[in-house]
């Protein structure tokens, strides 16, 4: 600290031969960048290198998929809330200033925008829709946070800056010297704003009448001025009272519109706002898609297909899943987590060379390096696979590469073939079991998919509870459920499944004929007992009749709509058994699957305070020396300084007495240092001592763990509750 | 659910948010359509796993699926690395506290008797022994207490053998020092309970009602206890205090020296530990370029990690280090440092949020343009504001600007909301280092650290050597009659008045007004401080200790 006492402690290094570095950082493209980063670690034989362009290509494809999912999912909020803005001031387009209009008009239009707790996942919602606006209804947009805006006149300011500014870029394609209108100096107020407006409409209208042919295309000729709230909870209720007073005063002047964005319940505005404010509002309610549908999506999209060749083991998928549910629903953190995931995979599996798609991987199998082959040859599903072999291609199996690479490029053909029929059946049975009462293998079919996958789902006991529920499904719903496994096998890619897809339809044939049958048969029934019962009616043969009709019932056989049910789920059960097995049992499942949820628990949802507890409780979880060893629950006395005073800072009560303290720590440590220690029990080795004491306690005060007190001289207090 | 009933109570904030509401959050809209026939007495309750959407079906459901959800986020690392996780939350944050003083001292002989080889030190853990205490009555407690530290006195033999004679223990108000005990008694009962019952939660909950009902009981329990030894603002603990100790208090500059004479425990092992962190660097900055922050926790300095990734790595990209544990350091500073030597850009900005809008764009605008910025200690007083983490959240979720940061207090995460977190973008690596805060802890104004002032000092000469002479001088008359008054406890400071004469003599100034203006200017540098006494008089002081003030005046006669 002393050779840098007079610091500067922010400071930064840049090569003294400035201009120079810059070029060199500017031909130093990104790309390059990260592929050395790869290699660094990895040498050259392990492929790094194409590893990281496959994981980058991948990960842009899948980055384009999930826009794309987002964008299809909001498309028909947006298209609602773009319908609501052209109505909201058709009056004011059609410049009819009468009075029952204006007194109409009072009223600002406002969308409420309901969009569900996951805060994080709203900025990209936001950004969408304001583009979507740009393109189609007009270009004045603000968008306003709660942050930007503790009163009313950062709120206008705010407001004003960003309205103006478009109006400014605008602007600035058509003539670049037109006046720069700078926001601050500009008095903020509403009538500035409304002149502003006026000059823009104005502008457009008249001064460039070949423009407004084109634009008007795309806007009208005074389109609404849209304001959003961000996080309409997070503003102070006073700001948006007086925002709200404001502008109704000016509403037949200026076209605004609101967007409330609300992470909550519609019932906040009311609450937020008193009705004398709220009947200002012209409120529309805008629900947007639940989070954990926009999940089941995106799962849907990215995990059960064969569109990409990376997939998640199932302890991963449960981590990343349980984030979502427990920690944030945010469906932003999933795909990144989804990301870290293939990074890491990449990054450290040498062998996720061969994670493409299936036309590549041949050449791929092709250029192995000796020592790839060797990789794979460690590869524990491989021995598995190397060891049920019969000896002969064992041999041939470990030692020729070329053999190898073969065989290779059939087992990832078969796993991709796997991959195929794994969805398609695992839809169908998904079919089956999100509808049964209690729904013993989950609503979800993300559920479904980590059953499958942590191991042999038909050896579970919700497997076997979900067959007994689906023995005693009704007809119909039967027959609706094998027409939609039908669908799902006929648009799957998979080329076994003509057979399947043929025995399913036989079953639907037999359900009917059934139904005619059964048809005829009750009116059969019902004719020939009534019939019966009205021949014999003396006592004895009543009697007679009803004990028979007692003892049928009793052993009474399957109806043959019963046997074809019973035949239709063993059906499935078989289908099931073949298709979905659990992907760890395949052979080279590693080369596609990351499993190392470990890795990304520790990297997403840390525990700081565990690590700081494990390293001061039991040090040798870190420091393997010997001396460090213990049992658990308690530490040795050679432990490091600041372990030993934690320990007996444990002890203590609300406060520390320092003296105390001190003297515990330098009987402790004097122990330690043995009988010769107390013979020459200088100062010398009492002042060190003294040090390391000082230096131990300013470091649990940097931790947290103490704080000075003032309630008594050289007391310290403890900030946290409990000893272990 | 528990909100509506809570909207009555007008001491709460509690908004009404109706039960459906909060279901439909939870629940898909669907709903649980529970058939209602005979099936379900077949079907075997036990559910799969984790089914939010059922919470609100079964109370069981509930503790299975917090038992899964522990269970799979608690997936135990291989790797040497993370073995930190093995731990459970019950066990860092519980809730006993011993309460007993000699505690400490009990734990440290112990420690001591027995050394090389391991103590069963947690004393809740041997009921045999906390089970004696309690019998004992407060005469008995008495003798117990100073029956400890003597025995440690003796194996100390210490020099300071006067303090024996003095008494050892007293409460802060004796009179009610029976009632203490009996409080501590029963405290200590209670202590002897929890290990019997924290062992009850570690086991799997039980899925039925009764379990539940038990844990709710425990929670019940602890928390009156925790209320119960925070209620009284007595504490018992020992009057000794450090200046009986006859030790003298250090400066930094002595305790630098004897540490460094202190040899540093298990170097071999930190170094160990610190060649694993350092083969993480090229993944580091891999996943930096990918979008992702980095911050760093765990126990142990990881400025000498962070610095060595700095010069490993970093060498040939600008990069930016903030030394976040020094005291005066201000998010402002570290945006200007970005905007003047980063961006060349020279001009002043009115808010910080203006000047972060102009690196925003300056960023945005130059693609080639990168940026490292090292952060040592985030989590330090002066960046842990919610304004200065958002500042930085920004920042950091730029691009182009690449963030590697490490924290160090126990509750820093609590920083961070949602919003803040995504845009971070962390991604948490656990380095211990086990290494010493050298550098972090000696800003810190730590208690048993005499204060050299060194900081108060550069600053005094600073500000004066850029006034003139007489401005001077009439500092230094100040400094002097506050020096000379400094045996006087209940010194108020000087008066206006008297001030204004004794410059008058020293021809310092000529007119009240002059003196006033000089004033203005030493109070806008903080230099020094008016309070008006309670007869309505001026008086001025200087607010540094007299320590500082010396030699400042020593420093002062040296320049003269």
């Amino acid at each position: 600290m002393y050779s840098e006492n007079v610091p500067r402690h922010c400071f930064t290094r840049k090569d003294l031969i400035l201009p120079f570095f810059f070029i060199k950082s500017m031909y130093r493209s990104e790309r390059q960048f990260r592929a050395i980063d790869f290699r660094e670690r990895n040498n050259a034989s392990e492929d790094s290198e194409l590893r990281f362009v496959t994981c980058q290509s991948l990960w842009n494809q899948i980055k384009s998929e999930t826009e794309q999912i987002q964008e299809d999912l909001n498309k028909q909020l947006f298209d609602n809330l773009l319908s609501f803005l052209r109505r909201s001031h058709s009056e004011f387009q059609e410049k009819t200033t009468e009075w029952t209009c204006q007194m109409k008009s009072r009223e600002i239009p406002t969308a409420a925008l309901v969009l569900g707790v996951n805060v994080t996942d709203h900025d990209l919602t936001f950004r969408s829709f304001s583009e979507v606006l740009q393109n189609n209804i007009t270009p004045y947009i603000a968008l306003l946070e709660a942050k930007d805006c503790p009163d009313i006149k950062n709120l206008m300011q705010k407001l004003m800056g960003q309205l103006m500014n478009c109006y400014i870029d605008v602007d600035s394609l058509e003539d670049e010297d037109s006046v720069q209108v700078s926001q601050n100096r500009i008095r903020c107020s509403m009538t500035s704003l409304i002149n502003w407006y006026e000059n823009v409409t104005k502008k457009t209208d008249s001064e460039t009448p070949s423009k407004k042919r084109t634009s008007s295309c795309r806007h009208w000729q005074s389109p609404p001025v849209v304001v959003i709230f961000k996080d309409m909870e997070s503003f102070t209720t006073k700001v948006l009272q007086d925002f709200i007073v404001i502008s109704s005063q000016h509403i037949h002047e200026l076209p605004l519109v609101l967007i409330f964005g609300i992470a909550t319940s519609p019932m906040i505005i009311h609450s937020l706002l008193p009705h004398s404010v709220s009947s200002l509002l012209c409120i529309e309610l805008f629900q947007s898609l639940s989070c954990k549908e926009h999940l089941s999506t995106i799962v849907d999209k990215l995990l059960l297909t064969t569109q990409f060749p990376f997939k998640l083991g199932e302890k991963v998928l449960q981590v990343l899943i349980n984030i979502f549910l427990y920690h944030d629903f945010s469906v932003q953190n999933f795909i990144k987590g989804f990301q870290l995931c293939m990074v890491e995979h990449f990054y450290s599996q040498p062998l996720s060379v061969l994670c493409c798609q299936l036309v590549d991987t041949k050449k791929r199998v092709n250029s192995l390096s000796h020592d790839q082959c060797e990789n794979i040859r460690k590869l524990p599903s491989f021995r598995r696979y190397v060891e049920s072999q019969v000896s002969e291609k064992q041999i041939a199996l470990l030692t020729a590469d070329n053999f190898l690479k073969e065989i290779i490029q059939k087992l990832l053909e078969d796993l991709h073939v796997y991959h195929e029929n794994y969805v398609s059946v695992l839809r169908c049975l998904h079919v089956f079991t999100s509808s049964l009462p209690k729904y013993p293998l989950g609503k979800q079919i993300r559920e479904l998919h980590c059953a499958c996958l942590e191991n042999r789902v038909w050896e579970t006991e919700e497997y076997e509870s979900s067959l007994q529920l689906a023995r005693m499904l009704n007809k119909s719903d039967l027959v609706t459920m094998l027409q939609q496994c039908v669908e799902i096998f006929v648009s799957s890619s998979g080329k076994e499944f003509d057979k399947t897809v043929e025995k399913l339809k036989e079953f639907l044939t037999q359900f009917q004929k059934l139904e005619v049958a059964e048809a005829i048969q009750e009116r059969d029934v019902s004719v020939s007992s009534q019939k019966e019962l009205q021949k014999k009616t003396d006592l004895y043969h009543l009697q007679k009749t009803l004990l028979e009709l007692k003892e049928s019932r009793r052993s009474k056989k399957l109806t043959k709509f019963e046997m074809l049910r019973f035949e239709v789920v063993d059906y499935i059960d078989s289908l099931v058994r073949t298709y979905l097995v659990p992907a760890d049992h395949k052979t080279l499942h590693e080369i596609v699957y990351f499993n190392t949820a470990s890795v990304l628990r520790g990297h997403l949802n840390a525990a700081p305070r565990i690590a700081l507890h494990t390293a001061l409780n039991n040090p040798y979880c870190y420091l393997k020396n010997q001396a460090l060893k213990s049992d658990g629950g308690s530490i040795s006395n050679k432990a490091p300084d600041i372990c030993i005073v934690y320990k007996l800072h444990l002890e203590c009560g609300r406060l520390i007495n320092l003296v105390d303290w001190l003297e515990a720590f330098s009987t402790v440590v004097m122990a330690v240092e043995g009988p010769n220690a107390d013979a020459a029990s200088s100062d010398q080795v009492d002042d060190i001592i003294h040090a390391r004491f000082i230096r131990a306690v300013s470091e649990l005060e940097l931790l947290g763990f103490i704080k000075p007190s003032k309630q008594k001289t050289d007391h310290v207090a403890r900030l946290t509750w409990g000893a272990c | 659910m528990s909100q509506t009933e809570g909207k009555g109570s007008g001491a709460l904030q509690v908004k009404f948010v109706p039960d459906e509401e909060v279901l439909k959050h939870i629940a898909d809209d669907s709903g649980i359509k529970v058939r209602k026939d005979k099936t379900q007495q077949m079907v075997n309750v036990k559910r799969f796993v984790k089914k939010l959407e059922n919470i609100s079906d079964d109370e069981d459901q509930e503790i299975l699926e917090e038992k899964n959800y522990v269970a799979v986020l608690g997936i135990c690392a291989q790797d040497s690395m993370g073995n930190g996780s093995s731990v459970s939350g019950g066990e860092v944050y519980s809730f006993q506290t011993p309460k007993r003083s000699s505690k400490m001292a009990e734990l440290a002989s112990e420690l001591a008797q027995t050394p090389g080889q391991s103590v069963a030190s947690d004393h809740s853990k041997c009921p045999e022994k906390t089970a004696k205490t309690p019998q004992s009555s407060s005469n008995k407690k008495k003798e117990f207490v100073s029956t400890t530290p003597y025995r440690l006195r003796k194996r100390l033999a210490a020099p300071d053998l006067y303090l024996e004679s003095e008494s050892e223990y007293s409460a802060s108000c004796s009179e009610e020092e029976d009632e203490e005990d009996q409080k501590e008694v029963s405290t200590v009962l209670s202590g002897q309970k929890t290990p019997a019952k924290t062992k009850a939660a570690s086991t799997p909950p039980p899925r039925n009602n009764l379990g539940k009902k038990n844990k709710e009981d425990k929670m019940s329990n602890l928390v009156e206890e925790y209320f119960e030894a925070h209620s009284s603002s007595k504490v018992l603990t020992s009057d000794r205090t450090l200046q009986k100790l006859q030790k003298r208090r250090l400066n930094q500059q002595t305790l630098h020296d004897l540490l460094k004479k202190a040899p540093l425990a298990y170097a071999a092992e930190i170094k160990e530990l610190n060649q694993q962190h350092e083969s993480l660097f090229s993944k580091w900055m891999l996943q930096m370029h990918l979008g992702f922050n980095i911050v760093l926790y765990g126990l142990g300095s990881k400025r000498d990690l962070l610095e060595k990734f700095r010069t490993s790595v970093l060498q040939d990209s600008v990069h930016l280090v903030v030394n976040g544990y020094f005291p005066s350091i201000t998010v402002r500073s570290i945006l200007s440092s970005i905007t003047e030597e980063v961006l060349d850009h020279i001009g002043t900005f009115r808010s910080p949020l203006d000047q972060l809008e102009f690196i925003i764009k300056r960023f945005k605008e130059d693609s080639s343009l990168e940026l490292y910025v090292l952060i040592h200690n985030l989590d330090s007083q002066m960046l842990r504001g919610e304004r200065s983490q958002q500042i930085l959240a920004q920042l950091s979720s730029l691009p182009s600007i690449y963030l590697i940061a490490s924290i160090d207090h126990i509750n820093a995460p609590l920083m961070w909301d949602q919003a803040k977190l995504s845009l971070y973008n962390w991604l948490w690596y656990e380095t211990t280092t086990f290494s010493p805060y050298v550098e972090e802890t000696s800003y810190e104004n730590s208690l048993l650290v005499q204060q050299s002032g060194s900081l108060a000092l550069s600053s005094l000469t600073h500000v004066l050597r850029s006034l003139t002479l007489n401005a001077r001088g009439i500092f230094r008359l100040l400094a002097q009659y506050q020096l000379e008054n400094k045996d006087n406890p209940s010194y108020p400071g000087l008066s206006f008045q008297d001030f204004y004469q004794q410059c008058r003599e020293h021809f310092l100034v000529n007119s009240d007004l002059t003196l006033r203006a000089q004033l203005t200017e030493f109070r806008d540098h903080k230099l020094i401080r008016t309070k008006r006494g309670a007869d309505g008089v001026e008086y001025l002081l200087i607010p540094v200790d007299d320590s500082t003030l010396t030699d400042f005046l020593e420093k002062e006669d040296e320049d003269v």
